[in-house]
């Protein structure tokens, strides 16, 4: 378990077979560096994702300390910043991702799953 | 939030010069180098244009680059708005001066979970400052962050966090910050900025804005603590005290004429120098604006251009009060030589009609620029912006080699030698009209009160309207004291009788002479005559005794010979 230090694609395998009857999406964390705040991140939007997406997901790490000027493009400020890239609009969501009910109302899938 | 380390050396803290006019002077060098500023005021003071021109000048004076990071506009709103003061972000950005960055943030997109930090934006700023080898750094402003991100205590650890970073760094920082109800700033910034704080304001007084800025702090430095009155123009900003500007503008030794040969006489014969600036003072009505219209009617007779600012009436009022003293300004009005701009100041605010007014004279490129009259630059209060304007009108036209001719109002009860905007000191030329009370009538005087570089006539001239435009003429000067008008014309008619009654006797006394010796001639003959007549008797007289002798001595003969005498 581990954050990845380059721009890593994780669980993927169904990506490109799925049909997009759902949406397929693509999620992108910032973080800067492997900070205990980044590595808690990452472990709870794995599972955040594996309970929710169901397998369609892909998500990027972005470690802005090794690649500074991609953290221009997402207007990224806060460590770590997750980023709904897909589906659209693009949400932000900041902060080590602990409160999972904010997450879900961040990326949308709360009122889906009451 | 004051740390003992902050404190700099009091003797060599090293500043950084903003190149901003004055501004310089009033913090003794410049901002603190390596530090952060604080710059903060109300909305549309002139924050973002002040730490704008801030990484200009320094981009292009001082070959320092520097960076913008806006947090509320994008890089095109930011180029467009500055492309007014004369700043080219374009062309420095692509020397690699300047680095516009826009940090967008949104409250409604983001999500706040759990914990962080925002080594995002540090990364950010490190990256652009690296990228270009910035010294100089804008956040204009910080405290959007408090509206983007609720959670203000991380967001203040995260702040001086920053502050650290870039003093560390060694940028020399701009952040400015909107004024809050108690605090400095409404975030209570000024916490983490602990060098060096200025304040701009912008305040309307008597329906006109003026722009002031003070520096509220600087530590480790002695500054002024004033209140300064600043300008925001085409040359970007400007703050008084203008101490050092354009003061080493060339200086011709041309002369123009005044458009009255007898003005022209009173300085040294030859009239202005071309270039100087020459001030009319005096009372309503005496006349400030006709010797305003005969200098126009000169220069454009020259085949100068003449730019007309008239800041109290129209100007179809000028030429046709102009035209009832006989000088007709229209000719020069049609074929383009002379153009009037009328408007008054106090509907734009002084820094805007001082814009406007460069704008004009930029695009005319006059040689003669007229300003009637300066006064009228003054509403309530404002001298000081006034005289700040002025000062910087009469560089700017000396600069350009440009002959400033101003007219000045001075009040009814005070004094001559003191105009309402204390500018005497900008002024090469100046001359005072005042009225003269004599005799139930009022009359214009002249003198011209200081002409640099001149021998100047000391006399006071009456200064008449004529139809035919202004004559000055000499006033009387007598044991009676100065008269004028009609006490001097009856003067005048008195002495010239007195010299005709006294012409008069002499000539009778001449008359006189002549007749005495007239008589005398004729006397002289009469006893010419008589003396002939008399001798002509005598003589006759005298021939008849002869003859009578002789004819006795006939007779005596006769008579002897009759008697035969026989003596012999």
């Amino acid at each position: 378990m581990s954050a990845s230090k380059k721009n890593t694609k994780i669980n993927d395998n169904q990506e490109i077979t799925s049909l997009p009857d759902l949406e397929n999406w693509v999620l992108r964390l910032y973080v800067a560096g492997q900070s205990p705040k980044a590595l808690l991140a990452f472990k709870n939007l794995k599972i955040i994702c594996e309970e929710q997406l169901n397998g369609r997901y892909q998500i990027e790490v972005i470690d802005l300390l090794l690649n500074p000027q991609l953290g221009r493009d997402d207007q990224i400020l806060a460590i770590p910043t997750l980023v709904r890239k897909l589906p659209e609009p693009v949400k932000k969501i900041i902060g080590d991702l602990s409160n999972t009910e904010r997450v879900l109302i961040g990326l949308d899938l709360l009122p889906r799953f009451k | 939030m004051k740390k003992a380390n902050d404190q700099p050396k009091q003797n060599d803290l090293p500043k950084s010069l903003t190149g901003i006019q004055g501004l310089d002077e009033i913090t003794g060098g410049g901002l603190p180098k390596g530090r952060p500023t604080l710059i903060c005021g109300n909305a549309g003071c002139g924050k973002t244009l002040l730490a704008m021109e801030f990484l200009v000048r320094g981009a292009t004076q001082y070959n320092e680059p520097g960076v913008f990071m806006a947090f509320e506009e994008t890089e095109k709103e930011l180029t467009a708005n500055v492309a007014s003061l004369g700043f080219d972000l374009d062309k420095l950005t692509a020397k690699k001066m300047l680095l516009l960055e826009h940090i967008h943030i949104e409250r409604s997109e983001i999500e706040e979970t759990g914990e962080y930090d925002l080594e995002g934006l540090l990364i950010r700023i490190n990256l652009a400052i690296d990228s270009i080898g910035a010294k100089r750094l804008v956040l204009d402003t910080i405290e959007s962050l408090f509206g983007g991100l609720p959670n203000t205590l991380i967001l203040r650890a995260e702040l001086r966090r920053l502050f650290r970073f870039l003093k560390e760094k060694g940028v020399t920082v701009i952040i400015t910050g909107e004024r809050g109800d108690e605090m400095l700033t409404r975030q209570g910034l000024e916490e983490y900025v602990s060098d060096c704080v200025i304040m701009l304001d912008h305040r309307v007084t008597e329906q006109t804005s003026t722009r002031r800025l003070r520096v509220v702090k600087y530590r480790g430095s002695a500054h002024g603590t004033n209140e300064y009155p600043f300008l925001i123009d085409e040359t970007g900003f400007s703050v008084l005290p203008v101490t050092s500007v354009g003061l080493n503008h060339s200086v011709t030794t041309d002369r123009i004429s005044s458009g009255i040969p007898r003005l022209d006489t009173m300085l040294s014969g030859k009239g202005y120098y071309r270039g100087s600036s020459v001030l009319v003072s005096g009372t309503a009505g005496t006349g400030k604006s006709s010797l305003a219209a005969h200098f126009a009617f000169a220069a454009c007779k020259r085949g100068e251009r003449v730019l007309y600012f008239a800041l109290e009436e129209s100007p179809q009022q000028i030429i046709r009060n102009m035209r009832s003293i006989g000088i007709d300004n229209e000719q020069w009005v049609k074929n383009g030589l002379m153009k009037f701009h009328s408007n008054r100041p106090t509907f734009i605010g002084l820094e805007s009609y001082l814009t406007l007014m460069h704008k004009v004279i930029n695009e005319f490129k006059p040689e003669v620029v007229i300003i009637d009259p300066i006064s009228s630059f003054i509403v309530g209060t404002n001298d000081f912006e006034a005289k700040s304007m002025i000062m910087r009108m009469v560089d700017f036209l000396k600069m350009n080699t440009i002959t400033g001719f101003f007219t000045s109002l001075t009040g009814a009860n005070s004094e001559l030698e003191h105009t309402q905007i204390n500018i005497s000191s900008l002024i090469d030329t100046w001359m005072i009209l005042r009225d003269i009370e004599i005799g139930g009538e009022r009359n214009r005087g002249l003198h011209i009160l200081k002409s640099r570089g001149m021998a100047h006539s000391n006399q006071i001239r009456e200064y008449i309207l004529t139809d035919n435009g202004a004559e000055l003429l000499d006033v009387y000067v007598g044991p009676d004291g100065v008269l004028t008008g009609s006490a001097r014309i009856s003067k005048e008619a008195q002495e010239y009788s007195e010299q005709l009654s006294r012409q008069q006797e002499t000539e009778r006394k001449k008359l006189a002479l002549e007749r005495k010796r007239k008589a005398m001639v004729a006397k002289i003959s009469e006893l010419q005559e008589e003396f002939e007549a008399e001798s002509i008797e005598t003589l006759n007289m005298i021939y008849l005794e002869e003859e009578r002798n002789k004819a006795f001595l006939l007779q005596q003969r006769d008579m002897a010979m009759s008697r035969k005498a026989d003596t012999d």
